[in-house]
């Protein structure tokens, strides 16, 4: 018998649904050789048809966006219970993703920006998730209060990271989950970036920050040339294709397998990285320059990985101190 | 009930740790709020170890490593200066505030200056209260 897939998306943009269709000549073999028993965004099933569905009834659920609404968690309960394998397919669903960057704001902020700012016609009008009309009642899911990865709240059994995972590993992660060989849990490399990108590495250290348009780019390591790419501390597999492009590694595929945070092996990285003339003499001057030069470190380095990272989302510590005027 | 900060303290082997036994032999006092992790250099500690601390319940952060120049693994404690300013921005960004991590400096023979900054820092964590998540 064929095995039977479903392909789920959670809070995602869609590109992972493309990066399916992306498969081009090989999709057709895939239908040859599996069944795609539940696919909404590109054939019409319901989730009557799912629920319908004896337990282990899929072999493989891939599922991929950040789990945001209620109807998320519905959805990959419901998956979890049908499948035999769920597999994470893509950044969102593997650690966040880009999604996961609201983190940085709570529910109530995001809620007010959007329904109650100058830009609202009819400020203060906030989405209920129940509300009754003309003798029916109409429902919508429920805005969660953070953004999170698949994994907190279904077991998942494989985990294919990128945004949106390439061809070539998806294909790779077909093959073998299909063909019954998955030796691997995470289809990506047990390297970092910087293993697997061609540029010529001098171990010389950055004394400036730069952009990308700033650069004269010699086909040096971009980290050398100042530009902060995240290589060191990301996940190999895709074969550095945006290095490759001339563009820095911007993380997509997670943190390196060792690392249990992004972000704070970016730092460590960096921090290395990063140096000034004399520094025996420390002028902490010169080092705050140097510090200050990253506008962005949250958004730069937990890009793509803040819901799976340590501190997971903004605190209220700031807040507070804010409110009894405590802060540095 | 009167707040007790918890503090985490990474000292290097080589001078801090060394610096916090000599205030320990001389009794010196200073508040019982510090809980002391010996590594060997200041630079050991990573960005990783001081978000599992705030993580895990600390109020409060300390690392201390040796003096400009002698640093036992020649620029151990450059590295260490640029990463605690990189992290304290990030945890800023993050929203907890930064004067709850603290880099100090301290040698062998500066018992004295380690209960100072343990003191201060107690004092100015019991000020901020609980971390808040
Ligand atoms: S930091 Fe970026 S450019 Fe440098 S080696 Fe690593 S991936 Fe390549
Ligand atoms: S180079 Fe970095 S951003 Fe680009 S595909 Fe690879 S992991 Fe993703
Ligand atoms: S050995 Fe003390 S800071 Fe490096």
């Amino acid at each position: 018998m064929k095995p039977k897939l479903a392909f789920y998306w959670c809070a995602s943009c869609g590109g992972c649904e493309v990066a399916i269709l992306d498969l081009n000549e090989a999709l057709l073999d895939l239908v040859e050789k599996a069944d795609i028993v539940f696919w909404p965004c590109a054939m019409d099933f319901k989730r009557s048809d799912v629920e319908k569905m004896g337990d282990n009834h899929i072999d493989f659920s891939f599922i991929n966006g950040a789990i945001r609404t209620s109807e998320d968690v519905e959805m990959a309960d419901l998956l979890r219970k049908k499948s035999k394998h769920v597999v994470a397919f893509g950044s969102c669903s593997c650690f966040g993703g880009i999604p996961g960057l609201a983190n940085l704001s709570s529910k109530k902020e995001m809620l007010e920006r959007i329904y109650d700012t100058e830009s609202t016609e009819e400020r203060a009008v906030f989405p209920s998730v129940k509300f009754e009309f003309d003798g029916e009642i109409l429902t919508l899911p429920e805005f969660l209060d953070e953004a999170k990865p698949l994994e907190e709240v279904i077991k998942v059994d494989y985990f294919i990271p990128g945004c949106p995972p390439q061809t070539e590993q998806t294909l790779e992660a077909l093959d073998s989950l299909l063909n019954g060989r998955s030796d691997k849990k995470v289809f990506a490399s047990a390297k970092s970036v910087c293993e697997e990108c061609p540029r010529q590495k001098e171990d010389k250290k950055l004394s400036t920050i730069k952009r990308i348009y700033e650069i004269q780019d010699d086909g040096r390591c971009l980290l050398e040339q100042g530009i902060p790419c995240l290589g060191p501390a990301t996940a190999g597999g895709c074969g550095a294709r945006c290095v490759k492009a001339n563009y820095p590694c911007t993380g997509c595929n997670g943190p390196t397998q060792e690392a249990i945070d992004q972000g704070a092996r970016m730092i460590a990285s960096l921090a290395s990285a990063l140096g000034i003339e004399d520094e025996e003499k420390m002028e902490e001057k010169k080092v705050d320059e140097l510090i200050d030069e990253i506008i962005d470190p949250v958004g730069t380095f937990y890009k793509f990985s803040l819901p799976k990272s340590i501190l997971k989302k903004r605190w209220r510590d700031l807040d507070k101190s804010k409110t009894i005027g405590g802060r540095s | 009930m009167v707040f007790e900060p918890k503090i985490l303290a990474f000292l290097c082997n080589w001078c801090s740790y060394a610096g916090a036994d000599l205030a320990g032999v001389s009794r010196f006092q200073y508040p019982p709020n510090v809980l002391p992790i010996r590594v060997m250099c200041s630079s050991r500690v990573s960005p990783e170890h001081i978000f599992q601390a705030f993580d895990q319940g600390a109020d409060g952060v300390f690392v201390a490593g040796c003096h400009p120049g002698d640093c036992h693994y020649i620029n151990g404690n450059y590295k260490t200066l640029r990463k605690v300013k990189l992290t304290k921005k990030m945890l800023e960004q993050i929203g907890i505030n930064p004067k709850r991590l603290r880099l100090e400096w301290i040698s062998s023979v500066e018992g004295v200056k380690f209960a100072e900054v343990v003191r201060e820092m107690t004092e100015e964590l019991k000020e901020l209260g609980p971390i808040e998540r």
